[in-house]
């Protein structure tokens, strides 16, 4: 074989962009389904919607197979421990989509129940507004953070030990 | 199986327990008895009147209500499944420590009812078999339908430990 062919055939990169490269054409997601953001979850996963042109049609009702958690609706507070056990579950390296107004902000419930926003308890990568959110609305916050996995992602997630990144999160003390 | 009029039922009430002030609403009667005195005012009610069928327990606070004498309301809504009739059967208890007897003993489904309004408002049911929370978290400290209550409750939801990054 030439090496003039040779050069055809061999691409070269870096070893962290290779593997975020694969990691991000298969996410796997664990639906956290609570409310009517659930029903726009499945529409997304449907055949309408497909979900499953974006690598992530693999949904997985094991946390310990999944990737990316997809919380879709309102978490009350006896929830919020078995959120946070299943987010435990879940092998590194995993990513963490805050679907509708609901999960994000506690939307309309600012009742003595309901938390208010799970990113005050657990680490969320993508926000989704809406209430509910279109199926595309969820599918494109996928493919945000593909490219976000892509852009950043290290083989050894390094990305998730940032002080700086971890500092910015809305952390209980601010309340 | 003999009809009684829901006058019947109302009378023969008052003739047992004393006169019992009682009042219709959209065709549904309600009676208000002595808190002490439920027991044995449902009992009756089953045993020689009819209502089988014990649909719902409630509650209503009063505090700041314009006119209320006291501060919670039950209520027991009864039906009766043979002659189609119904009947509201209200007591009013007070703090500090608002109790009434239990009607587990009567029926079996007042069990879960009687659970959620001692979750709801702290009403204590005396002979109750098991009178746990039934919605709220075991460790809830508070009662949080009763008025004095506030909507965002008083930092419940905070409680929890803030997972981040490379800590799981």
């Amino acid at each position: 074989m030439a090496v003039a062919d040779l050069m055809d055939q061999v691409a070269t990169t870096r070893l962290d962009e290779l593997v975020s490269w694969c990691r991000k054409n298969s996410l796997w997601p664990m639906p956290f389904a609570t409310a009517c953001c659930g029903i726009e979850l499945m529409a997304a996963g449907a055949s309408r919607h497909d979900i499953a042109r974006f690598g992530s049609e693999v949904f997985r009702f094991s946390p310990r197979q999944c990737d990316l958690m997809i919380v879709a609706g309102r978490v009350v507070m006896k929830m919020l421990p078995v959120l946070q056990r299943i987010w435990q579950q879940m092998p590194e390296p995993k990513w963490c989509i805050s679907m509708g107004a609901c999960a994000s902000t506690g939307g309309v419930f600012d009742t003595y129940c309901v938390v208010q926003g799970i990113d005050r308890f657990i680490p969320v990568d993508m926000y989704v507004p809406g209430c509910p959110p279109r199926p595309e609305q969820l599918i494109q916050a996928v493919v945000d953070l593909q490219e976000k996995i892509l852009r950043e992602g290290t083989m050894f997630g390094k990305e998730f030990y940032i002080a700086s990144r971890q500092q910015t999160k809305r952390a209980l003390q601010e309340l | 199986m003999n009809m009684l009029p829901i006058e019947e039922t109302v009378d023969a009430l008052r003739a047992a327990f004393g006169d019992l002030p009682a009042s219709e609403f959209r065709g549904t009667t309600r009676v208000v008895v002595p808190a002490e005195k439920i027991y044995d005012v449902l009992k009756l009610l089953k045993e020689k009147h009819q209502f089988d069928l014990l649909v719902d327990i409630t509650c209503v606070d009063y505090l700041n209500y314009p006119g209320a004498k006291d501060r919670f309301g039950l209520v027991y809504l009864l039906a009766g499944t043979g002659a189609n009739r119904r009947l509201t059967i209200r007591a009013f208890v007070n703090e500090p420590e608002p109790a009434v007897r239990s009607v587990v003993s009567l029926w079996k489904g007042a069990n879960w009812l009687e659970r959620e309004v001692w979750d709801m408002f702290g009403i204590q049911f005396e002979g109750h078999p098991d009178l746990r929370r039934i919605l709220m978290p075991e460790e809830f400290a508070a009662f949080p339908l009763r008025k004095d209550y506030p909507l965002q409750g008083f930092g419940e939801r905070h409680n929890f430990p803030v997972l981040k990054r490379g800590e799981s």
